[in-house]
């Protein structure tokens, strides 16, 4: 008999502030085949699970149903509590109610609460014609691809290689270093950080196992975890390289607001970026600096933080006043972000040195004119309540740092998803950190937000660490979502056989009678074949027409019948 | 009266449209909430029966969602989607009922946007069309 336990997750206020819980519940206990229908504050939190695992022994359950978030991120983790309870793990149903409801809904609680009746009803009827299923496994090829060689992509590389791990590493310009190559010191504590790139670069370099290709780009992949196949291109010729799994540290550049603040009009008006460069020369052409912080982040269009440019300008006048200790530095900031024992030192320290602090409003931005030979920075100081106009010789923009250009390249061809800044979006903030959707590719550095050097570090060296956990393993399980042909009603007419991407297919003779037959090492369940058999004598586990005729069903059915 | 509230069905694909879909609600885009989406691997992998079952039942309109050409995770599987969605289509206007109520499209996982405008335009486009006829036909 079938027993379905159906659970709805508040996820605290993201799914009930837009959908009546109670009132799914209570719906769910009408549906065909439940047995037991509950809710919990945060299904995936602990509670929340030993409470699903407790409900499935009390109430024997069979079927598990969760309506929550995404299957994309925590299908994983309620499959597991099934397995726990002594289920297999396809027997559960994941129903989204959060990304595909309250949250694209939130307005309108009464329609997002049908709705999610609606959905609910649709994946308990998928639920009922749930069966068992085995997995099966796949080998995975030893070796890692690195996408750029930055701070994050040669902590990942030189973390790879300290486990023993084959790396070929892909950087598109000429020199690996990334941003740092232009930066002497970093951080508040002063780093050096040519010896910081040393480091790793001499670890590299001194590696068997280490294939760095300068001057090259990523030009196609193909494959899944464990078996990916990368093609890697510079201007002389293409290379093949099979991978088990690919860490993207493609990093960001600094934003050039060219023609605001006067950049690109006055030679006196710098980036950040061009003060380090001025900087690890340890030469000054100028006396009166005014840092303009902000300069093109924390606006419209661009609201984000881009975290590492108040400690960076900190630094950096502290760094002038070293160099010459008559020259005069003013901060003009909105807020002044050093967070961190070391970072707030080094706010104290320009404080007493003798930086000063000026602190403007969005709707009043500092402007920039020239003067003869001069430059005027006017601005309206919050703190003073007036207007004051500054004398510069030269003026420093702490521009944010920006994803770039080709990051839109990128995402096409690794199939990974850009937030709106185009910066990549991890598969999970708290539950997959540095992990893509995609299995078998991860993100790390300056690529999926503006990060410090030290950042870059530990961030290289988790992403390295959860690609080597396949590739030690050294094989992946295979989800069973394989194509298989019920050879009673199969007659041989190889639509299927030509359908298939993979040449999974073959029409084969079994004891007289001809059918097709899948191999399910090469099958990777895309269904392609289902939707090209006009007998529906071939299926793929978990999405068979039984179940998808089912949720159409009962789609009709809650609609007709209604869901009060 | 009641305006006219269309019932959608909506097919998108694991690997691109499923993961557009999510990322619409990462970024909290709202849209009309008549469209009611299943997850299969592929768009290659929905049957033109579905279609056809949803419809005859008197859902109003169908969506299928799959990654761009040429972006599908499964190789060449959008490529038969293409071809055989639009045929569904023709195949229903054979039969009175109006093509439109079946909209392809192409969705990547980066475009939360791109899916919020196509729920949208669809759900208006269907209302223009009013309710699916096959609702009064009785078997």
């Amino acid at each position: 008999m079938i027993r379905i336990g159906v659970f709805i997750c508040h996820c605290g206020h993201n799914i009930a502030s837009a959908v009546d819980v109670e009132k799914v519940v209570e719906f769910a206990k009408t549906l065909p085949g439940v047995v037991h229908a509950g809710h919990n504050l945060y299904s995936c939190s602990q509670e929340g699970l030993s409470s699903i695992k407790k409900s499935i022994e009390e109430n024997e359950l069979n079927r598990v149903v969760v309506a929550a978030c995404t299957p994309r991120t925590h299908e994983p983790l309620f499959r597991r509590a099934c397995e726990q309870a002594g289920i297999n793990k396809y027997l559960f149903e994941f129903v989204n109610i959060r990304e595909h409801c309250s949250w694209i809904h939130s307005k309108e609680p009464e329609a997002a609460t049908e709705k999610a009746k609606k959905l609910v009803a649709m994946g308990v009827a998928k639920a009922a014609l749930l069966e068992p299923q085995e997995e099966g496994e796949s080998k995975v090829i030893p070796r890692a691809v690195v996408i750029g060689a930055g701070i994050s992509g040669l902590a990942a590389t030189a973390s790879l290689l300290g486990q023993g791990i084959e790396t070929h590493l892909i950087e598109k310009s000429d020199r690996m270093g990334g941003l740092l190559k232009d930066v002497a010191i970093i951080g508040p504590e002063g780093t050096d950080s040519k010896s910081l790139i040393e480091a790793f670069m001499s670890d590299i370099r001194t590696s068997p196992k280490a294939h760095v290709h300068l001057n090259s780009r990523i030009k196609e992949l193909k494959g899944f975890i464990g078996n990916f196949e990368v093609t890697i291109g510079n201007e002389a010729e293409d290379l093949k390289v099979e991978a088990g799994a690919i860490i993207v540290a493609t990093g960001a550049c600094e934003l050039r607001p060219e023609g605001e603040y006067g950049l690109c009009e006055h030679p006196q008006v710098i980036t950040q970026l061009e003060l380090e460069k001025m900087l690890s020369k340890s030469e000054l052409t100028a006396k009166n600096f005014v840092i303009i912080n902000c300069a093109g982040s924390r606006q419209p269009g661009r609201e984000y933080c881009s975290r590492i440019c108040c400690n960076a300008s900190l630094k950096n006048s502290l760094r002038i006043l070293d160099l010459d200790p008559d020259a005069s530095v003013t901060i003009l900031h909105r807020d002044v972000m050093s967070c961190g024992t070391a970072a707030e030192a080094l706010y104290m320290n320009a404080s007493d040195k003798g930086v000063r602090f000026v602190r403007y409003s969005l709707e009043q931005p500092p402007q920039v004119r020239a003067e003869g030979d001069g430059l005027f920075v006017e601005v309206f100081d919050e703190t003073l309540d007036e207007k004051i106009d500054l004398d510069a010789d030269m003026v420093v923009l702490a521009t944010p740092l920006v994803s770039p250009d080709d990051s839109v390249e990128t995402s096409k061809l690794l199939k990974v998803p850009r937030d709106k800044y185009g910066f990549f979006l991890e598969a999970h903030v708290k539950l997959r950190p540095v992990e893509f959707a995609t299995d078998g590719v991860f993100v790390c550095g300056s690529a999926r937000w503006p990060v410090s050097a030290r950042e870059c570090i530990w961030q290289g060296q988790a992403a390295a660490a959860k690609a080597s956990i396949p590739i030690s393993e050294g094989k992946v399980r295979i989800e069973a979502i394989t194509a298989e042909v019920n050879p009673d009603k199969c007659v041989a007419c190889g639509n299927c056989v030509l359908a298939c991407p993979y040449d999974a297919i073959e029409i084969t003779d079994r004891d007289g009678i001809r059918a097709a037959e899948v191999n399910e090492a090469q099958c990777k369940g895309c269904g392609t074949c289902v939707a090209a058999c006009h007998n529906d004598a071939i299926q793929q586990k978990g999405f068979s027409s039984r179940q998808l005729g089912a949720m159409i069903d009962a789609l009709v059915r809650a609609t007709t019948e209604g869901t009060q | 009266m009641n305006e006219f509230n269309p019932n959608i069905l909506a097919f998108c694909c694991n690997w691109c449209s499923y993961a557009g879909a999510d990322l619409a609600g990462v970024n909290r885009l709202q849209m009309p909430p008549n469209v009611n989406v299943v997850r299969v691997m592929c768009s290659a992998s929905v049957k033109p029966e579905y279609i056809f079952k949803a419809v005859s039942q008197g859902i109003d309109g169908v969506l299928v969602l799959g990654c761009h050409i040429g972006d599908c995770h499964y190789l060449t599987g959008n490529h038969r989607t293409a071809k055989r969605i639009p045929l569904a289509a023709r195949l229903l206007g054979k039969v009175g009922i109006d093509p439109r109520r079946v909209r392809l499209d192409w969705v990547s996982a980066a475009e939360g946007e791109k899916f919020q405008q196509v729920v949208t335009e669809f759900v208006e486009d269907v209302k223009k069309l009013g309710p699916n006829p096959m609702k009064e036909v009785r078997f």
